[in-house]
């Protein structure tokens, strides 16, 4: 607390001492000073690390040159509430706080560590995004979040060189996945899959796909709200469709041993750095990791949707959300500037970027599957649902060694009894 | 707690003297304490005491009070969360392996230690030793946790324990060249008992049998591999046959059919095989064609042999649930075996030569004079270090957050951990967290009182 009125009261002595300098010198700030945050410091807190961000940091830098505000970014680590928790019990949260689940909105708004979105960050919201995204970041009546960052995730990557060498061709149904795609590879002498099963988030993204497709939106918005028991047989269905795939140890880089100690992006090296496998499931952010392994996004490194399991395939989004988390000056600018179609585009640029403002238009992308993607988004319409595991506390989503991460990890390792995990996973979700 | 213990009793009588110094005058050549009056002494201590007081003793009972109240601190629960904590299966995990950490760590860290200080006393570069043995606990916890997690990689060519271990293991027994291989579904082969291959329908002398695998990638097969050929049809005591890839390099090539540009597979291991036994055994050429010589009459079943499929030796899985909490003993060792050598080097230096000597001119061997005379006369400082040793054991954190990969997290959970996952990981349940705290302080005491109690021997 005391540093925060340290830090305003330094701010306004510093804007002050600057706005003597300025009208002492000629009108008009320098290239990078001034503006009407001169001398503001903020800060972010956010799980990117690498390239993620980087390119989000790229994002603050052109915030501060437009408004001579200092923001400051760290990273919170893949355990955004671990992080932030001890932060806010302490009263020293960051200014700006990057959310990876609406469940942990839900959670700070309740604690009362969220300041409501205002002026134009709230306007922003309001004309720029749909009302799906708007719900999202809202508590109740009060909005406090923006998505500004999407994820498309229901992807899977591959190497164009291993299909070919098989001769396959992207599959569309499940059952061509798992039985022409995959035993044609295997035939070829080709892993299939890499599996991220150590990082735990990676197994949950594959229950949602399947289990959105097979059982369809109205269960996964029911299993999500609570109000279908993870004993259902449609659960039960979901996993015994996925042990068709995580059953068999050749189906995977290092088998099922290997593949729960392989984390996220090492599974995506060993799909492009190390060829070990063909295949690797996950949202459109591997680009990134599998840039820096050496592909070229869209050319030897290509994603086909995730193929319908039951009759649609599915469409699985996350995001992430900004909200704020004090009340110093500069902060809802900071938010307007995030949430606007500007500042999007020019993150857009740096690759490995979604958004889910509806004025970013798609020439902002750098190359044209990230187009496509976009567009997927945009298109899917209705059956989109947002990722199941971020909409559930994060005690039972998103908590590493804990809930649905390590009960699916117990079922990558041994998945001969499906109906024993949807027991466990009944026993380890809230009630509600 | 411990200083402010230590250094209160011996002041109490100090003062009472100083007192009545004070009082007389100058009093020559007597017993009168000299210096400044103990008062000064508990100014200058005061600044500590309210540090301490600050930073250990409020966050101490605040902890206890804590305890006491549920997650979100607004409803008092009395001692529900100590209940509930000796209930949760997770806690029980912990505490196993926090047994197993207090028992087996400072053990061996111990006795590590102790070898390393009665070598290095031997040789010429003892210096240059020790420098090294130490130098790991000049790297922080969370450095050599992330150093551990890369040399416990199941993939050995990216974990070195494991690189070591399989290079070891393919230099006494060579992989196999086909690991991956497997029969084309359809085509008359089935796995044989004793591991392999087998074909499904007898052949007699005379006849050619074509055997399609899969599951090899081409650009991996033994150089030299040429393009698949129908073996010629051998003579009255002889089997031919084909051995090939079937399977056309991007696709489209006919199941079961030798395809103009499918590989035969050399070197592959073929056994002629009648009533169970091996009667003749050839190996492929460059072209996957075999000839099997000198069988006699009768049916024979042809055998890929099982030495051709033998899975590589793919090291030890460090990470996985069993393992997982040795493995992390063992990077603990890393880093603490320097200071148990330090300390134990001191004490080994101190020990009177004639000791020894004595022991050694009455003709007692090396072993002898180590296990009678040196370890005894060491034992109060193998104590301390033992000691200390469990104390730091006791709260062992980072290095299991580090080296356990999410996935055995659970398995590997220590107590520390536990009460930083509940207290700040997901749960945020401070209540719960600040139980596990206090208990995790009870289980800690005994061996603090041990160590004051040795101290204060020590210092009379």
């Amino acid at each position: 607390m005391s540093e925060h009125r340290w830090n305003s009261r330094g701010a306004i002595a510093v804007a002050a001492a600057g706005a003597l300098v300025a009208s002492a010198c000629s009108p008009g700030a320098g290239p990078t000073g001034g503006g009407e945050l001169g001398g503001v410091e903020l800060t972010v807190a956010g799980k990117w690390t690498g390239v993620e961000q980087e390119g989000f940091e790229a994002v603050l830098a052109s915030f501060e040159e437009e408004t001579g505000a200092s923001v400051s970014y760290e990273s919170t680590g893949e355990d955004t509430g671990a992080y932030l928790g001890p932060k806010i019990e302490a009263g020293e949260p960051p200014d700006v706080a990057v959310l990876p689940q609406p469940g942990l909105v839900d959670e700070y708004a309740e604690q009362d560590a969220l300041v409501p979105l205002e002026g134009e960050a709230a306007t922003t919201l309001d004309e720029q995004y749909t009302d799906y995204w708007r719900d999202l970041g809202s508590v109740g009546d009060e909005t406090y979040g923006v998505l500004i960052k999407a994820a498309h995730k229901s992807l899977i990557w591959y190497r164009p060189g291993a299909f070919d060498e098989a001769g396959v061709a992207a599959p569309e149904t499940w059952d061509e996945l798992t039985d022409t795609t995959s035993g044609t590879l295997s035939d070829a002498g080709i892993t299939p899959f890499a599996m991220c099963g150590a990082s735990g988030w990676t197994l949950t993204d594959w229950f949602e796909n399947v289990y959105l497709s097979e059982a369809g939106p109205e269960s996964y918005d029911q299993l999500a709200g609570g109000e279908l028991s993870w004993t259902d047989e449609s659960v039960v269905q979901t996993l015994e469709t996925l042990a068709e795939i995580w059953d068999e140890g050749g189906m995977m880089a290092g088998g099922q041993s290997g593949a729960v100690q392989t984390d996220f992006p090492t599974c995506v090296t060993q799909v492009y750095g190390q060829e070990d496998a063909a295949m690797v499931f996950e949202g459109d952010f591997v680009s990134a990791p599998a840039a820096e392994a050496g592909a070229t996004v869209g050319e030897d490194a290509i994603a086909f949707p995730f193929p319908a399991v039951g009759e649609e395939p599915p469409v699985v989004v996350a995001g992430d959300i900004a909200v704020a988390m004090t009340e110093d000056e500069g902060v809802q600018e900071l938010l307007a500037y995030l949430a606007s179609a500007d500042a999007q585009s020019v993150w857009a640029e740096q690759g490995g970027y979604l958004s889910a403002n509806s004025e970013v238009t798609a020439d902002a992308y750098e190359d044209e599957f990230t187009q496509e993607l976009a567009q997927t988004i945009l298109d899917a319409g209705e059956n989109v649902r947002y990722d199941l595991s971020d909409q559930v506390p994060s005690a039972f989503g998103a908590t590493e060694g804990a809930g649905m991460w390590a009960i699916l990890q117990d079922f990558l390792r041994d998945p001969s009894d499906p109906e024993g995990t949807a027991e466990e996973l009944e026993q380890a979700a809230p009630e509600s | 707690m411990t200083e402010t213990g230590g250094t209160t009793p011996p002041a109490t009588p100090d003062a009472s003297e100083g007192a009545a110094a004070g009082d007389g005058t100058t009093a020559p050549g007597g017993t009168g304490r000299l210096g400044p009056p103990s008062w000064l002494a508990l100014v200058f201590l005061l600044p500590a005491l309210l540090f301490l007081g600050a930073y250990l003793v409020y966050p101490i009972l605040f902890s206890a009070y804590r305890s006491l109240w549920d997650a979100s601190g607004t409803e008092f629960v009395g001692l529900d969360n100590y209940l509930k904590m000796f209930t949760t299966p997770s806690t029980f995990v912990a505490l196993r392996n926090n047994v197993i950490w207090v028992v087996v760590a400072p053990i061996v860290v111990t006795i590590a230690g102790l070898i390393f200080a009665v070598l290095t006393e031997r040789i010429r570069w003892s210096t240059a030793f020790k420098i090294v043995i130490f130098m790991p606990m000049a790297i922080s916890f969370l450095a050599s946790g992330v150093i551990f997690r890369l040399v416990y990689e199941q993939d050995p060519e990216r974990g070195l324990a494991n690189a070591v271990i399989t290079t070891v293991q393919d230099t006494v027994s060579a992989a196999a060249a086909y690991p991956d291989a497997n029969p084309r579904p359809g085509a008359p082969l089935a796995e044989a008992s004793g591991g392999g291959y087998e074909s499904t329908e007898e052949v007699s002398p005379g006849e050619t049998v074509f055997l399609p695998l899969v599951g090899v990638q081409a650009d991996e097969l033994p150089e030299g591999a040429e393009p698949a050929a129908e073996a010629a049809v051998g003579g009255q005591d002889e089997l031919t046959g084909t051995v090939w890839l079937d399977f056309t390099r991007g696709g489209g090539g006919e199941e079961g059919a030798m395809d103009p540009e499918e590989l035969g597979l050399p070197g592959l291991e073929v056994q002629a095989v009648r009533d169970g036994e091996v009667v003749a055994t050839a190996f492929t050429e460059n072209d996957g064609t075999f000839l099997l010589e000198d069988v006699g009459g009768g049916q024979y079943t042809i055998r890929l042999a099982a030495d051709n499929f033998t899975e590589p030796y793919r090291g030890v899985t460090w990470l996985g649930p069993t393992l997982i909490t040795p493995a992390i003993i063992g990077a603990y060792l890393w880093v603490w075996a320097g200071f148990a050598m330090v300390l134990i080097a001191a004490g080994l230096a101190a020990i009177p030569r004639e000791a020894l000597e004595a022991a050694r001119v009455d003709g007692a061997t090396e072993w002898q004079v180590f296990r009678r005379v040196t370890v005894p006369l060491l034992s109060p400082v193998l104590l301390v270090v033992f000691v200390t040793l469990m104390i730091y054991v006791l709260k062992i954190f980072d290095l299991v957050l580090v080296i356990a990969p999410g996935s055995v997290q659970a398995d590997a959970n220590v107590l520390a951990l536990q009460m930083w996952r509940v207290s700040f990981g997901g749960g945020n349940d401070q209540g719960m967290g600040s139980a596990l705290a206090v208990f995790l302080l009870v289980l800690v005491v005994p061996a603090m009182i041990f160590q004051i109690r040795r101290f204060r021997q020590e210092s009379q």
